[in-house]
């Protein structure tokens, strides 16, 4: 459905049965398919972690967190079955690769999670899809159902004696529900409300067992660090970022698409060259480098290599590797407010300071984007985020304050020229209504 | 209520993955909204019977995603993404453009109950922006033209 696009930088890892019919078992079996389970099964649990553990391959949702490490935390012996679930729920604005995976290589996905149990020894696996991926979860129990039918999932895989089930799961459209653990109240039946923490997940996750809960994109680099080997994998990227990305491309580029880059691929030459640089001669304004809760970078602060830590020290972050490219005639303050207005309505509304915070922020940008600001709204808006920041159960109260703190810091004079009645100097003259100021 | 045959295997083989009843919920009651056109007092009622849950427990769910519905909607319900790829990239004027051809505003359906429009959150279309769903299905790349051919498209399958 999704088209395709290519790149020669790209290294195509997660990305290389795209395209080539790998839906089908046959198809995927002939591109080296289920070779990595059938591999683990004859290695010790603590070698799979400790191979992915090397490899460093880091959470490929956003929090960037070494998988094989997270593995680790799961306790060896547990009175209740343990679970591996699969997070794809993916929603989070600029991020279109998990929807790839699944529509090209949903056997993969399978492979990670039985991979994922084997190491840390669980024997349910759970891959959640969201509603809106209708297709996608329409693909994936084809695909399982499959995989029964082999012999690969059930009792005694591959005649190891060892037993494995995947089910596949639905969502009914809920962004929150992206996080772990308002994915799993999700997944038992509830409103996805997270829950508080410690007790974590790897210790006490879905029906009160030890869970393991990895996107799917990391689960579908999980085969490929099996066969290839944990230092292969490691050196596609710079030290403890291992392996390769799909990036999302998008917004105002000549190119835009999902490409597989290594970790630590240039920023600039990603929107310049591969993405083809900006349309209609316009300038670089902005970029939004890792979803659309991560720190907006200006034109100047581009030259970075994007892998997680080196984006955490140009004062962004890697995120689930959507790329939001923004040209000069875009209105930063119009930008904030559609951010803001997102991260609002996906507020569970659980936590008090999210739930006023995401709605004041949108309250105060709306008047300011129609000329009813205030100078005095600046600061407060700033300070209101910063007040948001690590006092909700889960993120996304930092997912709305740390954004609308960097389109304020860097982008105040656009905050600034929309104020005490000005009509936004962006839009067309009458666009916006205005709104009066309120002192 | 009786559901089709499709749903109550399916319904009756989800009940198997579960450590508990409840757990198949949120995909059962997508399903079940995509068999009657929303989640009908009745359906609920039926859920809530089946899983051992009260309707108000039902209910509480429902609200909280925003694909379930308690309201009918058109047979084609057009959700148009304005999020920040799309927006970038022309999606307010494709979802004005709808709000004029159809006459109806967000959430409103028309009068002979063919279309309902709906402005919606990412759908994971960002690279390919602007993007809409008409009920599951992804159309990409809009243009106002585009846009035309699509609706015209639907208009014609609705009549049949």
């Amino acid at each position: 459905m999704a088209e395709l696009v290519s790149h020669p930088d790209e290294v195509k890892i997660v990305s290389k049965r795209f395209g080539r019919g790998a839906t089908g078992i046959d198809r995927y079996l002939e591109l080296d398919g289920y070779k990595a389970v059938q591999k683990a099964l004859g290695m010790q649990p603590d070698g799979i972690i400790n191979e992915v553990k090397n490899s460093g391959l880091r959470g490929r949702g956003g929090a960037g967190f070494n998988t094989g490490m997270k593995w680790s935390f799961v306790p060896k012996q547990s009175p209740k079955p343990k679970y591996v679930l699969c997070n794809g729920d993916e929603s989070e604005p600029g991020t279109c690769k998990d929807r790839l995976i699944f529509e090209h290589d949903p056997h993969a996905v399978i492979e990670g999670v039985v991979i994922a149990g084997i190491a840390v020894g669980s024997h349910t696996g759970y891959i959640y899809i969201r509603g809106e991926y209708r297709y996608l979860s329409n693909i994936m129990q084809q695909a399982i159902k499959d995989a029964y039918a082999r012999g690969f999932l059930g009792k005694n895989i591959f005649g190891s004696g060892y037993d494995f089930d995947v089910y596949w799961h639905g969502g009914a459209g809920a962004y929150e529900v992206g996080e772990e653990s308002a994915l799993m109240e999700s997944l038992e039946g509830k409103r996805g409300i997270p829950r508080i923490r410690p007790p974590f997940p790897a210790v006490v996750g879905l029906w009160g067992g030890p869970t393991v809960i990895n996107n799917a994109e990391t689960l579908a680099s999980v085969p490929h660090i099996i066969l290839g080997g944990a230092e292969w994998y490691a050196s596609l990227g710079p030290a403890k970022n291992g392996g390769t990305r799909l990036f999302c491309l998008s917004g105002h580029l000549n190119r835009p698409g999902v490409y597989e880059l290594p970790m630590g691929y240039n920023l600039k030459k990603m929107i310049h060259e591969v993405g083809g640089g900006i349309p209609d001669g316009q300038n670089l304004k902005a970029v939004v480098p890792g979803g659309s809760s991560t720190p907006v970078l200006s034109a100047d602060e581009i030259d970075v290599a994007m892998d997680f830590d080196s984006m955490m020290k140009a004062g962004s972050m890697l995120g689930s590797g959507g790329v939001v490219v923004l040209d000069e005639t875009t209105c930063m303050v119009k930008f904030a407010l559609r951010t803001i207005k997102f991260y609002q309505h996906e507020s569970c509304g659980w936590c008090i300071p999210c739930r006023e915070g995401t709605d004041w922020l949108k309250k105060t940008l709306t008047r300011f984007h129609a000329g009813g600001g205030l100078k005095k709204d600046i600061d407060n808006m700033y300070y209101l985020s910063e007040n948001m920041l690590g006092r909700t159960f889960c993120p996304l109260g930092d997912a709305a304050a740390m954004p609308t703190m960097a389109f304020i810091k860097k982008f105040r004079k656009e905050f600034e020229d929309h104020l005490e009645g000005r009509p936004c100097p962006f839009e067309k003259e009458g666009a916006v209504e205005q709104l009066p100021v309120m002192a | 209520m009786t559901f089709s045959d499709q749903f109550e295997s399916r319904f009756a083989e989800m009940l198997s993955h579960y450590p508990t009843k409840r757990s198949v919920l949120v995909p059962t009651l997508l399903y079940a909204q995509d068999e009657v056109g929303y989640l009908s007092q009745e359906v609920i009622a039926e859920l809530a019977q089946r899983l051992d849950l009260t309707e108000l427990e039902v209910r509480n769910v429902i609200s909280y995603y925003s694909m379930l519905t308690t309201k009918p909607r058109g047979k084609y319900n057009l959700q148009v993404c304005t999020n920040i790829s799309c927006m970038l990239r022309g999606a307010e004027e494709i979802f004005d453009w709808c709000r004029q051809r159809l006459d109806i505003d967000h959430k409103g359906t028309t009068a002979d109950g063919l279309f309902s429009l709906e402005e919606v959150e990412c759908i994971g279309a960002c690279s390919w922006a602007p993007a809409m769903q008409v009920n599951y299905d992804f159309h990409e790349n809009l243009t106002v033209e585009k846009m035309d051919t699509i609706l015209d498209e639907y208009k014609n399958r609705g009549m049949q």
